[in-house]
């Protein structure tokens, strides 16, 4: 099978020319970079807007010299009027959701590393890759076209509730051409998602090396293949529920807006619709999506994480069988979003049970990982560091989903602060470790250059004690009913609570800088950094085979050939206590 | 490195402890004859979630301060038991505490949804809108007036869409832009929204709904404490939303009376 399959493979000649090198490339690595790339921009963008969001929730009248150029609507004499802090956080969490959650893990990282790593040249369909990435880049683009906009940015959240999101003008500033950039943007997005996934499923199932078999691949290849399901079915929900909102909103049609409302005293022309349409068709991509954020980075972690112990995990079938049922059950619990919704309160306990058995697969993942340490000789290096900072955060923002998981419960925490800080620490902060570890991981791989590891070090403490410092707290502030997405606190049982506030705007502050510091190491070592050898971190899996940056065709034309599991370590190896994928020497084990 | 890693886990993991242990952050006293059960819920949750919060944490300090940094040709072992432990212990742990949580909470949660209201609770209709909440009362004839859209006349404090003109119901009907009712008495409330989504949340009666618009939802609770208490919306509805708030004022049964009375006359 897999034998053939290699002569199937996709062969394109050599690009020439700065065009088709660099920007509209077919090379899958050059599209991973550019998807790096643009994470990064939606990631600095993204924490931008949340430091104005908390300098404004606790420094409502402070002057942000400069703000005032970027939007006059918004920031008159750079003071953050109430009605642009809505803007800046459905801004804020649609650029983090989808243009770095989504991209820098699963995109970026699955477009350089799955070919790679499974012994192919290039992905299945180059030009359908390209397409995606460019696809993903004019989402963005227009994305960003609301800031400047006199109409600014939409205000309805990165959930987009309808008929907030879908009675236009009517609905308040930035909900008319703002909020239709949006609906583009993300129908966009979602059709460059959907390319991509499809990619990557042939791409695994298909261009295989000889050797290769399922279980052969690296624990990250089966995090982006399994995820690549996942977003196949989750996009494709997304992109009609978008074109119905544009409909609604250009088309004069109701799917979300019933009969009789009148708002901002004009009764709307529309009838027949549901509200609780768009719920259900968002968070049946919404909840699914948190896993295409963070599984991506589960193999990633694994795959660093089980370089830095020196011997294989517990168990390799495990922590795939636990990925895969993550996957399968996340399509059973977008309900829990919705618990009080209105919809029948009886769904609410037939969905409360998948989402508390979610926590089984993840506990199986955690305890194998945790066992894995032990008796092992752990590496302590930036990659590794952030790995095992994954594990400490993936703990604290999933128990805390134990709360949230029960729809009693919910009736009390739901729309809290307590919500904010799960999601934040489980799908944001643990999802962005898993980036950073493969940052440091294969950063001398991409580049041919080490990153520095004391900048790499003193990053990780400052990111790992400061997002604590920032997230713990808003699980407290919940559990005393401080409400989200309020710009500011006017309800007179929060005044106790401002000191916290200002003490997360702090740490945010700090943590958000110490993101300078990854940002200056990126780039001096591109340029700077100690050459990297092929394999620096003495690692098995297929892409330490090739030279560090890989030729345009990876292999250098050959066929790699595969002879072990992915994971031999602590054997006895004629390189060292590891044994490579590709090296036909038999697996001695180390005896000691 | 590691074992500055394992001293800041634990840190971490003590320092997060600190604040549910002392109780800085207590739950708003509980008003509600059904929010007893919700408390208990969240504290059973807590004390699981926190021990295995608290748990994982020390061990995987305890695992990097034993493990990191040793030196090349120590021995490495497995853990005993293997994957199959960890899988059995995952599920039998984890599986319990699901069924347990899930059946205690689901009384919990019947207690709010399926119980049907009394025959002889008080009905309030409740309307949210931009960015505020009206509530109506059917007066003296029981009989809430019809809402007509097109009546809805804000500057005229038409909240509702009222037409007393042709509509006899509507005439003793009560608006109020605060939530009066008697302690101790079962209350009704229907729940319409006028233009977008909003939400009725009052911490202390442990009540969250959406309005949904479109949808006519029902709720009921009994409060059990005489006094005021905020009444805030938590889905986001435009601008306005951080300011949408109304109250709840908990009277006793004879301040109730003499307020409907001075009500009706104006």
């Amino acid at each position: 099978m897999a034998e053939s399959s290699v002569e199937k493979a996709h062969v394109h000649a050599p690009p020439e020319g700065f065009i088709r090198k660099y920007v509209f490339s077919l090379n899958h690595k050059v599209i991973g970079k550019q998807y790096y790339g643009l994470a990064l921009a939606a990631v600095f963008t993204g924490m931008f807007l949340s430091w104005l969001m908390r300098i404004h929730l606790v420094w409502p009248m402070l002057k942000i010299p400069g703000l005032e150029l970027l939007t006059k609507a918004g920031a008159p004499g750079g003071i953050i009027t109430p009605e642009y802090y809505l803007s800046l956080m459905t801004m804020h969490g649609t650029l983090m959701v989808f243009f770095v959650l989504t991209n820098a893990p699963f995109a970026a990282f699955g477009n350089y590393f799955l070919p790679i790593q499974i012994g192919a040249e290039d992905m299945a369909f180059p030009r359908f890759n390209m397409m995606s990435f460019w696809t993903t880049f004019v989402a963005w683009l227009v994305l960003m076209l609301a800031f400047f906009i006199p109409d600014g940015p939409p205000i309805s959240g990165w959930t987009s509730y309808a008929p907030l999101s879908a009675v236009g003008r009517d609905a308040g500033p930035g909900m008319e051409y703002g909020m239709s950039l949006w609906g583009i943007s993300i129908a966009l997005f979602c059709i460059g998602s959907l390319l991509g996934a499809l990619n990557f499923i042939a791409t695994t199932l298909d261009l295989r090396a000889k050797g290769m078999t399922l279980m052969r691949m690296p624990l990250s290849t089966w995090a982006w293949f399994i995820t690549s399901c996942i977003a196949l079915l989750a996009f494709a929900v997304l992109l009609p529920a978008c074109i119905l909102l544009i409909l609604d909103r250009h088309a004069g049609t109701s799917f979300f807006i019933p009969a009789g409302l009148v708002v901002s005293d004009r009764v709307q022309p529309h009838a027949g619709g549901s509200p609780l349409l768009w719920q259900h068709l968002f968070w049946f991509f919404g909840h699914p999506e948190v896993y295409i954020a963070i599984l991506p980075s589960m193999g990633i972690i694994s795959h660093v994480l089980v370089n830095s112990l020196r011997k294989p995990l517990l168990s390799h079938r495990v922590v795939i069988y636990s990925m895969m049922s993550i996957g399968f059950l996340s399509y059973m619990v977008w309900g829990h979003h919705m618990f009080l919704s209105g919809m029948n309160p009886t769904s609410a306990l037939a969905f409360s049970f998948p989402t508390l058995t979610i926590t089984i697969p993840a506990t199986v993942l955690t305890l194998i990982w945790l066992g894995s340490l032990y008796g092992a000789r752990i590496q302590i290096n930036s990659a590794s560091l952030f790995s095992l900072g994954f594990i400490s955060m993936f703990v604290a923002g999933g128990v805390s989903g134990f709360f949230l998981a029960q729809p009693s419960i919910d009736i009390y925490l739901h729309a809290t602060y307590f919500v904010v800080g799960h999601f934040h620490m489980v799908m944001g902060v643990a999802s962005l470790f898993g980036v950073f570890a493969g940052t440091y991981f294969w950063f001398p791989k991409m580049t041919g250059r080490m990153m520095d590891e004391t900048l790499g070090k003193l990053h990780f403490w400052i990111t790992f004690v400061g997002t604590y410092c920032i997230f713990m707290p808003f699980h407290y502030l919940g559990l005393v009913g401080n409400v989200r997405r309020y710009q500011s606190f006017v309800d007179d049982f929060m005044a106790p609570y401002m000191g916290w506030h200002k003490f997360i705007t702090i740490c945010a502050l700090i943590t958000g800088a110490g993101q300078l510091i990854f940002l200056y190491n990126l780039i001096y070592s591109r340029f700077r950094g100690k050459p990297a050898p092929e394999n620096p971190w003495n690692a098995t899996s297929l892409e330490w085979t090739i030279p560090s940056p890989p030729p345009w065709n990876n292999f250098g034309g050959k066929h790699p050939v595969v002879y072990h599991d992915p994971y031999q370590y602590g054997v006895k190896g004629s390189k060292g206590d590891f044994v490579m994928q590709d090296s036909p020497e038999q697996v001695i084990a180390s005896g000691d | 490195m590691g074992k500055l890693l394992a001293v800041v886990l634990v840190i971490i993991a003590l320092a997060s402890a600190y604040p549910i242990v002392t109780n800085m952050f207590e739950l708003p006293k509980d008003i509600s004859t059904h929010g007893h059960a919700i408390d208990e819920q969240i504290k059973d949750t807590m004390l699981e979630a926190g021990i295995s919060f608290v748990g994982a944490q020390l061990v995987l300090a305890f695992l990097v301060w034993s493990f990191a940094g040793r030196k090349e040709g120590s021995a490495l072992k497995n853990f005993p038991g293997g994957a199959k432990i960890m899988v059995i212990g995952a599920f039998v742990l984890v599986g319990t505490e699901i069924l347990a949580l899930g059946v205690m909470g689901q009384k919990a949660w019947a207690n709010v949804y399926f119980t049907s209201p009394a025959p002889g609770a008080l009905q309030v209709q409740a309307q949210a809108e931009q960015f505020a909440f009206y509530f109506r009362y059917a007066g003296p004839d029981g009989q809430f007036g019809t809402i007509h859209p097109d009546k809805i006349d804000e500057g005229n404090q038409n909240y509702f869409g009222l037409d007393p003109a042709n509509d006899v119901a509507a005439r003793d009907d009560i608006v109020s832009g605060e939530l009066v009712v008697p302690v101790n008495r079962e209350v009704q409330l229907l729940m319409h929204a006028k233009d977008v989504g909003h939400s009725f949340y009052v911490r202390e009666l442990r009540i969250q709904q959406d309005f949904v618009p479109g949808l006519d939802l029902s709720l009921h609770f009994t409060a059990t404490q005489i006094g005021k208490y905020e009444i805030v919306c938590t889905q986001l509805c435009g601008l306005g939303h951080y300011n949408m708030k109304a109250y709840l004022n908990v009277m006793s049964q004879e301040d109730y009376d003499k307020w409907q009375k001075e009500q009706s006359t104006q």
